[in-house]
Order: C-alpha cells, then structure tokens, then sequence
C-alpha cells in the first residue's frame, strides 16, 4: 500500500515548508514514524515524519525545494508497487523553488489560455490553518493573488465580512515590485520563511490596529540591589534584570487583566492566567517563546524557564506550542543599550512592553541631586482593547513593583 | 379590524405574499390586499398548475415513447386532457390555501378586495381606508395580453391567452403558439403530448431568444422529433379570426406562409396592472420603459412606497419577485439586505427536456468581449441520462480564462431545473470552476455532467 508523504503543516501558521535535507534516500527503507526529512516552517526547523512503512521510493521534493503544505513530497510503497498513477493524479509537485508548469500536457483547442494554477488549500491533510482566517472567496484570493494584495488588508462587503471580487478589485494595488537587476551595489537575498513570517505578522500589525505609546522612566536602584543579593544567595539560576521585568510584568498582569487580552474579531478575550511572550532574537529574525502561567511562577521558575527558552529559540528547536498562545510580550533590547524604543504589537495580543538599558543618570529625589539607576519602559497599546489611561495604570504599577521589589510578591 | 398597519402590500402573488411573511417575521404588523386568489398568477394561473399540466406531458410521453423499452408494456393508451387540468386545478387550489393558511400562521392580516394608493402611505379598498406607518409595497403583478393590433385580440375561445388554456375542457386538434419563450414552449410541449398539431411562431431568431444559442438548438432538435412545428425570425403580418379557425399570415426568411390552427395561444408579452390603482395621486411614476420606476433599493418615486415583482422589471419571474419581497420588507425593517444579484437568478423552461441558465450566454460573452472558455458534458456520455432515457442535452459553462470564474452555465436536460441551483450557489459565492470539480460527485447522477463541463472547461474532461 503506496503513502503519500506530503508537506505537513508543523506549526500552526506555517503555509509553505523548505526542505533542509532529506535523511532518507530514495530506494531506503523506511518505517512509520521515522524520520525522513528536516523541513524549515516559518518559525523552526522541524522533522517531517513517515506516515507509513515501505521503502522511500520517490523523491519529489528535493533538498532546497519549497513547498505549499499539502504538496506532495515524495512517495513510500512496496519495492515493485506502481506508483506512476500517483505520481500523476498527485497535480502539481514542483520539483524546485519556481512555481510549477500545469501538469497537464497538451490542454484541448477548447483552453485558449494557460489553466489556472491549481491553489485549492482543500488538499491540506491537516486542515485549514488555525486561527486568524480570513473568509474570502476563492475568486477574491485569486485576484488577490494576482495582484500581490494581503487578503488581511482588505476589507470584505460579502455576507457576514466576507471578501468577495469587488472588495478586491476596489482595493488600492500595492507599487508593483523593482525589477531584478544584477549590481554589485546590493545584494538580493531570498526571504526565509521565518523573514517572511515576521513581515507577513508585522504588517498585519502595524497596519490595522490602532497603536499608541506610553513611556515611563522606572528607578531601578533597588531592583539592582535586590538582583544583585538574590543572585547572592545559593547557586540557583543567574537571575537577569529581563527575569525580573518579565516577573513584574507578570504579577502587573495579574491585577491588570483589561491590558492581558486578545483582539479578536468581533470580540476581546480577556485571560484570566498570564502567558508572557518573550521575544528572542536569533539568527535572521526574532521568536517569541511564551511563559506560560507566568503569574503563577516565582522569580527563580521564570529565570530558569526563560534561559531554557532563549537557549532553544536560538537553536530553532522550539515547538509551536512554545511560540503561539501569549497574551502579552515583552521585548528587551536593554543590552544593546537603547535608550528607550516602541515594538509592534504581536497579534492578536493588545500589549508590549519595550524595555530599554538600565543607565546612571542624574535625577531629583527629596530636592537633590543624585545619581540613580534608571531604565524606560514604553508600552504598545491596542486601542481597541487598552485605552490610555487603561495602560497608563497599569504601566504605573509595573514601575511601582519594579521600584519596591517587595510589591512583586505582595 | 385596525385600520394601521406598518406595511400594507397590494397584491398577494409570490411577491407580496413573501414580502408579508418576512415583514411578519420582522416584528411588523402586515397587511396583504388581494383581489382574487392569494398566490397571484404564479399559483393560480401560472408556474403551479403549467407544471402538472408538464407532468401529465410527460408520462403521456413516456408511456408513448420509451415504456415498451424499458419493459413496460400498456395496452390502448388514451390521453384525456379534461382530467389532466382537473389535476393541476386541484394542485393550484391547494397550494392558493396554503398561502392563506401562510398569511394565518405568520399573523398577517389579508383584506379582500382592489386596493387604491392614497396620498401619504394610505390604501384604500372598498371605501374603506388602511394607513401604513411604515410602508406601502406595490406587487400588484401582471397579466395576459393580445396582440390586436394585428387583429389578435384575446376571445377566450379561439385566441386565448394561458389563462384560459389552462382551463380547455379538451385538447385542440391544431394550436399555433404565438412567442416561442418559455411560457410558449413550455405549452408547446403539453398540447403536443396530448396530440395537438402545433406549431410555434417566435419573432426573434430562435426559441428561447434570452437563452444560450446551443440550447435553443438542443429543444429545437428535440421539438422537432416530435414534430413541433417552429418558426423562427417569423413575423405574423395579418390573422383571420374565424369561428372555429384562425388563419396567420406569417413572414419567416423571407417568404410569406400561411398557418391555420384551431386555437391561435397567444404567449408573447403581458401587461402590468398599474391602472387606476391610484399612481397619479400617490406620485409613483412610471420609467420610460413602462415598468414603475424603482431606485436600487426598489423604492418609488413616493415616499415609503416601494415596488416589487413584475411591476418593478425584468426579469419576471416569481423568485425574483420573492427575493425582492424579502429584500424590501428588511429595508422597511431597518436591516441592510443583501443586495440581490439580478444576473444570477436563474432562469428555467420547464418543457421536455428542461433549459436552466444562470449568467451569460456565450454570445453575450463574446459581445462584451470577454476573455473565456467553454466547459461542455452531453448526457448522451451520462450513465444515469442513458438509464433513464433521457440523454438529450448537455452542460455547458462559461468560465473567464483567468481565474476560472462562472461567467454563465446552461444545462438542457430532464432535470435542469433541479440541477442550476449547484452552479447558482457557486457563482453566488464566487467559486471557480475548480471547486465545482473538487466537490465530490455521487455517481451515478446528472450532476456529474455539471463536474465534467467544469473539467472539460480547464481541458481534463474524463468520460468523453
């Protein structure tokens, strides 16, 4: 019995996959649940398993290539099975990363024109991606396709918001892309899916929700003194000033639940446990790997876990349960010694906090002059969901518990 | 009873009676003014009892035709045509009833009688005068007409109209249909069956000249093997009215002709019943093409008066008129309707085999110069049309040559009636030809003869 192996989606947003390397060679056997590929998704490396046992007869995805999920990528079946009419009514399959000649040769008089690339997302065997669904019809992704437009920055007039062809065709065409030409003066680089993931949820961002920012500048002399005594104690996780942030920011939340909420559409869920989304550069984008129940962790389970974290974003081994699923962020660029910066809101979340470098500077306390050790927290805000004086509240308390470090386990 | 209603609706045909249900539903209090039957044309004397009278057509055909080969064997045959159109009476009666017992259960208050437009939202009806709060909704509908300036003027016995066709006591030995559309074919097809010598007289140049030329040639074929006479491009010049005769002088391509029947049906046009309803002093004024002229959202020239159904224009059909029913009672609700797509409703002929269409025909696509491609499947290659005898016909779909969208289909068959609403529903959600194909189907049916042409249109057609 002949398996298909197809491009599975492995993380929840993931629409195309990469083939790193295969592990497997066509002609080896192979058994269920083996691996038989590395592929890269968006957000990480992952493995791509066999759904059955036989031996790899097919190859049709090579190294390198890029695939829709649903795509077929090579074929398992006994040693002497006929797998041609599979290879056949497989469609397309394209072999390398450009876009695939219709399979179907020598189309009747009737066809006058090129056949329209078959894009039925029906094929997936995981069904349709979760979360974040745009309803369109298929003749509007089509259009919208042709003519380079997110769906997501349309607006649909169909029933019930539906994208249907005139909301596309009404939509203002993006500049056509530069024409490739070869220089010296630049180089163009192919997007990652990881790239492409980023720009993809940045503009889905920045572009319809409402952002406005609240800066506020945090004493941070105790929390140094407190940093410096806890990392005092015992030979337990190194505690960072993120570590304590991230706890502040946490147990804020807890007492803050209108800023710990997602902007659905047509709705905002509030949460009642906090889940902090951390976010993590690695190589060639960032990561947001997610604490979950942070409320609910002590200062030492949030170091631990946050390094354990990082450690593993770096290395693209996280899983996408580890990434998805926060209800705030946190973005840390304190090391680089930024003063202060805004971040863009990472949907459906309605809140970051941008943490800047913890500086000397001279300040006024109780009439004088003195030196202290300060630090800038600007929060995002959704104003969907968080209004100013909302976020200006509840940014209060973070510094409050930053400031008295005792606050955080009041 | 109350003399204020929010929506007062003057006529109970498929478009106001629906208007009423949907009004009702909506929390407004309702009213319908009927004159005679609750139903309108379509229940009484027209879609309802046309299509028993097919039915009745149909076996009669059938058990001509195709029951020895199918290994049914019937001694002498005898068609009575009198127990044909008690049948479709009794059909009529009971569906006319049930729009009452609809207007009863929904709370809808039905006044019995003519109703007049007053000023300011006010009908009259008997003497007696409604106010409507909210809306007035003008369904009033049409009728049969004649032709008398060529001498045709409707007699009830040998030029009649379908309103007294569908009461004949007896078939005619010889009809000559005037207007091949689809009323005129539709009872083609029954005096046929019955054994009337007809033939059918159309202006333009072919049956069924709003639809796809390849299935006006597929009835035509199947017409004529049962020896329909058609004239086509014909003009009819001069008739003699005789008592038991009409003589036609008819002009077709060139040549003048002669056709004598016993009955002449007259089915080309109707007239709006728009007089003395009271137009003039209400302010509702009539467009330059003689329907009552209607904004987008189907409102008149006076205020909170809206007009519906055939009054309101073309296309006159009963579903259209029912959807701009429903449309209107949710503006007067306050709702925001859906806004209906006039160029997918589909159109239907009910004859032997049925023509269904939805969209463009392939003519019109060439007239407005768009880029498509043509998908066709006949049943002579469907399993199920053999098996059943049927296999005149074929699907056909328009598709644009870019993203496969459904520009018009057009099926002939013995059940394109049943078989449009697929395509009507993907061109209504902008599916493309390649979703039709992906949708699985049953085998062995007709609709595969839909997934087939929309396969045959991206060149991969599989069974012929």
């Amino acid at each position: 019995m002949a398996t298909k192996v197809l491009m599975e989606a492995l993380s929840p947003t993931m629409e195309e996959g990469k083939v790193l390397s295969w592990l497997k060679r066509e002609g080896d056997a192979v058994s269920s649940g083996e691996v038989l590929a590395e592929v890269e998704t968006d957000k990480a490396v992952m493995e791509l398993q066999a759904r059955g046992s036989g031996v790899l007869r097919k190859i049709v995805a090579g190294d390198g290539a890029t695939v829709e999920v649903g795509s077929l990528v090579g074929i398992i079946a006994d040693p002497d099975e006929d797998i041609e009419r599979l290879l056949e009514s497989a469609g397309t399959a394209p072999p390398a990363p450009q876009p695939a000649a219709e399979p179907d040769a020598g189309a009747p008089p009737t066809t006058p024109t090129p056949v329209p690339q078959h894009t039925a997302p029906a094929t997936s065997p995981t069904g349709p991606p979760s979360g974040g669904r745009i309803k369109a019809s298929p003749l509007a992704r089509r259009l919208a396709e042709e003519r380079g437009l997110e769906l997501s920055a349309v607006s649909g007039s169909g029933p019930g918001g539906r994208i249907i062809k005139r909301d596309v065709e009404r939509a203002p065409t993006p500049p056509a892309s530069m024409p490739a030409v070869a220089s010296s003066e630049y180089d163009d680089v192919e997007l990652s899916q990881i790239r492409k993931t980023i720009a993809k949820r940045l503009v889905q961002s920045l572009g319809p929700i409402p952002h406005f920012f609240l800066t506020t500048e945090v004493d941070m002399e105790r929390a140094v003194d407190a940093r410096a005594h806890l990392n005092g104690l015992d030979d337990g996780p190194r505690i960072s000033f993120n570590d304590i942030i991230l706890k502040a920011v946490a147990a804020a939340l807890a007492q803050h639940r209108e800023c710990n909420a997602w902007w659905l559409d047509g709705k905002i869920r509030y949460f009642n446990e906090v889940h902090l989304s951390m976010a993590v550069a690695v190589t060639d984008g960032l990561i947001t790997p997610v604490i979950r129940n942070a409320h609910a962790k002590s200062l030492r389970q949030i170091a631990a876990e946050s390094r354990e974290l990082a450690e593993r974003a770096r290395d693209r081994k996280l899983t996408p349960e580890e990434y998805t699923g926060g209800t705030f962020s946190v973005s840390n660029l304190g090391m680089f010694d930024i003063d202060q910066f805004t971040g863009v809101i990472n949907p459906p979340e309605a809140g970051l906090i941008a943490v800047g470098s913890i500086a000397e500077k001279p300040v006024v306390v109780d009439g004088a002059m003195s030196v202290r050790r300060r630090m800038r927290l600007t929060m995002s805000c959704d104003h969907r969901v968080i209004d100013g004086a909302t976020g200006a509240r509840f940014l209060q308390t973070v510094r409050r518990m930053l400031e008295n470090p005792l606050a955080i386990v009041w | 009873m109350s003399q204020t209603f929010d929506v007062i609706i003057l006529g109970g045909g498929p478009a106001g009676y629906v208007c009423a249900i949907r009004s009702a539903q909506l929390g407004l209090k309702t009213a319908v003014v009927e004159r005679d039957k609750l139903g309108g044309v379509c229940v009484n004397v027209g879609c309802i009892p046309s299509k028993a009278l097919l039915h009745s057509a149909y076996v009669a055909n059938l058990v001509r035709h195709d029951a020895k080969t199918l290994g049914v064997t019937t001694g002498d045959v005898t068609f009575d045509f009198g127990a044909a159109i008690k049948h479709s009476r009794q059909v009529s009666d009971q569906n006319s009833k049930g729009v009452g017992f609809l207007m009863k259960k929904h709370g809808v208050t039905v006044i019995a009688g003519t109703g007049s437009l007053g000023k300011g939202k006010t009908v009259t009806v008997d003497g007696k005068t409604y106010t409507a709060t909210k809306a007035v909704v003008i369904a009033t509908g049409t009728r049969v007409k004649g032709l008398p300036a060529i001498g045709l003027e409707l007699n009830t016995t040998t030029v009649i109209s379908t309103d007294d066709a569908l009461f004949l006591p007896k078939v005619p030995a010889s009809v000559a249909i005037v207007g091949a559309g689809a009323v005129g074919c539709e009872f083609a097809d029954i005096f046929n069956a019955f054994g009337s010598s007809v033939t059918l007289v159309e202006v333009l140049p072919q049956i069924l000249p709003l639809e796809d030329h390849e299935a006006a040639a597929a009835l035509t074929k199947s017409f004529k093997k049962r020896k329909i006479a058609i004239m086509t491009g014909a003009t009819i010049s001069g008739a003699k009215v005789g008592d038991a005769k009409v003589t036609l002088d008819v002009e077709a391509s060139g040549s003048r002709q002669t056709v004598a029947a016993d009955v002449v049906l007259m089915a080309a046009g109707r007239a709006l019943n728009i007089e003395g309803i009271g137009f003039d002093t209400a302010g509702v004024q009539l467009a330059d093409t003689g329907f009552v002229k209607v904004d987008a959202s189907l409102r008149t020239t006076a205020d909170g008066v809206y007009a519906i159904g055939d009054i309101a224009g073309p296309p006159m059909l009963a579903h259209k008129g029912s959807r701009e029913g429903v449309f209107v009672a949710e503006a007067i609700a306050g709702k925001k309707p859906h806004p209906i797509r006039y160029d997918n409703i589909p159109s239907v002929t009910y004859c032997h085999p049925e023509v269904a269409s939805i969209g463009l025909t392939e003519a019109q696509c060439k007239e407005q110069k768009l880029d498509f491609v043509v998908g066709r499947f006949p049943f002579s290659a469907n399993g199920r049309a053999r098996a059943a005898m049927e296999t005149d016909g074929f699907v056909k779909i328009l598709r644009g040559s870019r993203y496969g969208e459904i520009l018009g289909a057009h099926i002939v068959a013995s059940h394109a009636s049943e078989m449009i609403h697929e395509l009507t529903v993907a061109r209504e959600n902008e599916y493309t030809v390649e979703e039709i194909d992906l949708a699985v189907h049953a085998h062995p049916t007709l609709s595969e003869a839909i997934a087939e042409a929309a396969l045959d249109s991206l060149g991969r057609v599989m069974h012929t």
